[in-house]
């Protein structure tokens, strides 16, 4: 580098870097110098602070003015009224103290020196010695025997407290449930949400409907077997339907069914578009061809929506023959197995 | 010792010291700017969270038993609901001030985490990072994520339609993970989806176990930030050994004390004027029923928008096990990698640099054109996922086929962050040439002189000292290079190859830079009156990087931006 230097010409013995020309002068404020400009920011400061208190008064008057009421309107005017007495009386705190601050206390900017966070050599040579005659004094170097036990409770002690929580947090941990739904042979198909069986000669061509297992309500747990049960019902022009081979008989005169549980993450399949028998789920597009065994065929799911099979009983009400033949829902590790 | 503030003041000095952490802290200085208040504002937006959460606790009932609801909502009356969801409806009809409350709440979270991505990009794009701020990086990157679990957890809290579904999806996710999936579900429900233990859970999630640990990073954030003492912007008699700035006491007290009223003050405007998360309109949860349009929260909008974009085909079944890679690869690996080049970044670019200084003086984005265009790159693909998980809202908005938009925004996601890099980078380089021509000719005055000769030129005004300081005040830096294979003996030198890869990586983050001014060309430009022949620079300095001289600085010539 220095080689380089002294075959240059004289400009090039300047300095590699400018010099840090210092603090810039001081521009002074109009309240500085003009003690009328000076008494004008103070009144500023003082009428928001004022504005703060005329904001609390307005929010308490507005709790006993306002109840919310019963309609929307009347809850969205008490909370229109109050929270603009909430916000005047922060605003006005916040502004007259920032306005106090950059109008009338002092804008001469001070310096104040930084010191390396690195401790010194001999504090950092202290420290060592500190802990070396610690160490000595303990000899946990070499208390082996000693130190593997101190180490192994450590380790293990906190198993008292996890091992019962995790025993307990997941009920009875039988993912097994997640491949069984509660339809079965003979349960009838009702309606989502007033459980009215239904006959399948009221369902109309293009229509869908959200169903339900009878006697829902009845279970243990009716939203955990409505989130694993809920289907949806469709009737399509038989010459639209494309029947999956093995499944003649799953379906009743062109009435489908299939689950509503999205097989990408388990969203409900709920947007239906009766011109092209598409199935669309609305979290994240999947998109099934109801005419088609609901295959996929846009979308971020890659397995069709499983198909409940179903028949009708002899008074002509649409049951189910059997459970889903195939785990309806998200994909998990398990699945198949 | 007669008035009564001397004798509260003497008691506790006698009792605590008090006097001297009193002298200590109130004339510590901090520096100026308004990107400094963005940290603020997740602070004050916090501690918002704080105050209407505990409201809203008084009044709101963490449970899934199932209840009648009979308040004064008719279009609800008669409908079965959890209890969560019928409090949820009980402060926003019947508790005075309790919509007022929850929407404060609301609108504060947003706020929150928006102010803490504003805040980190602040942090990030000037290089506040730096030694010796890497691990408060680490600290404020962990309140981070946990900002998204406290918005998430409570989210989730009121039991209606659109938090139930997002539930869904978290376990849809959740099933996903090989070999734990299942029991990870069960864990989270305890038992099957919905279950009746979740939102008791979820409370104590939400308002025990994530703002305590917030809390706790929060006070430590601080800490170090008093610690290390405030960065500050370049400027004329700002140096990496002192700090300029006001005195905490009286200055701060009064701007950053008003400035937490002032944020809650917007906040509480915000909450009076804009109606947020109505759940009355939603309905209780139900696993059948979910509106199209059903969005998350903004800053949970990239994680939807990445499992939307992702194409359905790759979920593979191995010895009849099934992988769902499909929700794997958007939910898990692709924020893996948002979230840990995020992290690790510090650390990288110290490992490029070779630099062992602490900095206290903040880069300008331009000057630093590799980092600068990295963090837009990240920051442009976290807007495709947010995109993508509009993508329903764009395509019912603007008329547009829902397919198509995917289809696009899936190459967007690798096409836009690649474009943004390489654009931004040639930004900066042009800026920082920008910044040598002015230094060189000073600002353009728009006066055209005409001499006796007939020549025409026009008049340039130089830039005084402090003008010029803020454009050639940063250090050059160099890539790293590499010492010879063998050393002066002809022995093959150990390490030798890690160091080909760190200048390899050196030389991504440096090759292409732009220096600044040196004294020397500015007097060669002001006697030649042009800077068209400039004198090579001075080769580059050997740097002693971890500890051996085996990496010393490239010696290109300044300007040579390509």
């Amino acid at each position: 580098m220095s080689d380089d230097l002294e075959l240059r010409d004289t400009a090039d013995q300047l300095p590699d870097r400018f010099e840090n020309p210092g603090f810039p002068p001081h521009e002074q404020r109009r309240g500085d110098v003009d003690p009328r400009a000076n008494k004008f920011s103070e009144r500023i400061v003082v009428a928001l602070f004022a504005v703060s208190i005329l904001g609390t008064i307005a929010m308490i008057a507005a709790y006993f003015a306002f109840p919310p009421g019963e309609t929307a309107a009347s809850m969205q005017r008490s909370n229109l009224a109050m929270g603009l007495g909430l916000a005047f009386a922060l605003l006005g705190i916040g502004t007259g103290a920032v306005h106090w601050a950059k109008s009338l206390m002092s804008d001469h900017e001070v310096a104040e020196e930084r010191h390396p966070l690195r401790s010194s050599d001999e504090v950092r040579a202290q420290a060592v010695e500190v802990l070396k005659e610690g160490a000595a004094d303990s000899a946990i170097g070499r208390r082996t025997v000693l130190k593997g036990a101190v180490a192994t409770s450590l380790a293990l002690f906190p198993l008292t407290i996890v091992v019962p929580l995790v025993g307990n947090v997941g009920g009875d941990w039988d993912v097994a449930s997640f491949k069984r739904t509660m339809w079965k042979k003979g349960t009838r198909l009702t309606t989502d949400p007033l459980g009215r069986p239904i006959k399948a000669a009221d369902v109309t061509i293009g229509s869908i409907t959200s169903v339900i297992p009878e006697g829902l309500e009845e279970t243990a747990h009716p939203l955990d077997e409505k989130a694993k049960a809920v289907v949806v019902l469709l009737r399509l022009d038989p010459r639209d339907l494309k029947i999956q081979p093995g499944r003649e008989d799953w379906q009743y005169d062109g009435i489908v069914a299939y689950s509503k549980i999205c097989t990408h993450v388990g969203c409900p399949v709920a947007l239906y578009e009766q011109q092209t028998h598409h199935l669309l789920c609305p979290c994240h597009q999947s998109t099934f061809d109801v005419a088609d065994g609901a295959k996929v065929i846009f979308g971020p799911a890659k397995r069709a929506l499983p198909q409940l099979p179903i028949t009708v009983d002899t008074e002509g009400y649409l049951v189910a023959s059997s459970d889903f033949t195939e785990p309806i829902g998200p994909s998990f590790w398990e699945r198949l197995r | 010792m007669t008035s009564p503030a001397a004798a509260t003041a003497d008691f506790l000095d006698q009792r605590t010291g008090l006097g001297a952490a009193v002298k200590e802290f109130a004339r510590k200085v901090f520096p100026d700017h308004w990107s400094f208040l963005l940290g603020e504002i997740a602070l004050y937006s916090f501690v918002t969270l704080l105050i209407s959460g505990t409201f809203l606790t008084m009044f709101f009932v963490p449970s899934m038993t199932e209840v009648t609801y009979s308040g004064p909502w008719a279009s609800l009356q008669g409908t079965r609901m959890s209890e969560a969801f019928a409090s949820t409806l009980r402060l926003s009809f019947e508790v005075r001030g309790g919509l007022l409350m929850r929407q404060v709440h609301h609108w504060a979270a947003l706020i929150f985490m928006a102010s803490i991505i504003t805040h980190m990009m602040r942090v990030f794009f000037t290089g506040a990072f730096r030694k010796p701020r890497e691990l408060n990086w680490v600290v404020g990157f962990t309140l981070l994520i946990l900002g998204l679990a406290a918005g998430f957890s409570g989210y989730s809290l009121p039991d209606d339609v659109l938090s139930g579904n997002g539930l869904r999806i978290s376990d849809g996710v959740l099933r996903a993970v090989p070999i734990i999936g299942s029991y990870g579900s069960y864990f989270l429900f305890g038992g099957e989806f919905p279950g009746e233990a979740l939102i008791p859970r979820l409370f104590t999630v939400h308002i025990l176990l994530v703002p305590g640990l917030i809390l706790a990073l929060v006070g430590l954030h601080l800490f170090m930030v008093v610690l290390a003492k405030h960065t500050q912007y370049p400027g004329s008699g700002r140096t990496d050994r002192n700090v300029v700035g006001f005195p905490l006491f009286p200055i701060y007290v009064a701007k950053a004390g008003g400035f937490f009223f002032i944020v809650f003050g917007v906040i509480a405007l915000m909450a009076a004027t804009m109606q947020i998360n109505p759940v009355w309109n939603y309905g209780p949860y139900d696993p059948s029923p979910v509106s199209a349009g059903s969005q998350p929260d903004w800053y949970m909008l990239f994680l939807d928008g990445a499992l939307r974009l992702m194409p359905g085909g790759v979920e593979v079944v191995i010895a009849n096990f099934t992988v769902p890679l499909n929700v794997l690869i958007p939910a898990m690996v692709v924020p893996g990698i948002l979230f840990t080049a995020l992290a690790a970044y510090p650390f990288i670019e110290a490992y490029a640099t070779g630099d062992k200084r602490e900095h206290h003086v903040l880069d300008r984005p331009r000057n630093r054109p590799f980092r600068t265009a990295f963090g837009v790159s990240l920051l442009v693909a976290f807007f495709v996922l947010v995109l993508a998980g509009s993508n329903d809202l764009i395509a019912t908005h603007f008329h547009l086929s829902i397919n198509d938009i995917t289809w696009v925004l899936r190459f967007a996601l690798f096409i836009a962050p690649a474009a943004a890099f390489m654009v931004t980078k040639r930004m900066c380089l042009a800026l920082q040439r920008r910044d040598r021509e002015i230094v060189l000719h000073g600002h353009e005055h728009g006066t055209i002189v005409r001499f006796e000769s007939g020549e025409y030129i026009e008049v340039h005004q130089p830039l005084n000292e402090h003008e010029r300081w803020i454009r050639v005040q940063h250090e050059p830096i160099r890539p790293l290079q590499v010492a010879p294979a063998e050393d002066s003996r002809g022995v093959r030198r150990k390490g030798y190859a890690a160091d080909l890869r760190r200048a390899r990586l050196s030389r991504l983050f440096y090759a292409d830079r732009v220096e600044p001014v040196t004294p020397a060309e500015l007097a060669a430009s002001h006697s030649h009156g042009t800077h068209d022949e400039l004198p090579p620079a001075p080769s580059g300095q050997e740097l002693v990087a971890g500890g051996r001289r085996s990496l010393v600085a490239d010696d290109r010539a300044p300007g040579d931006g390509h």
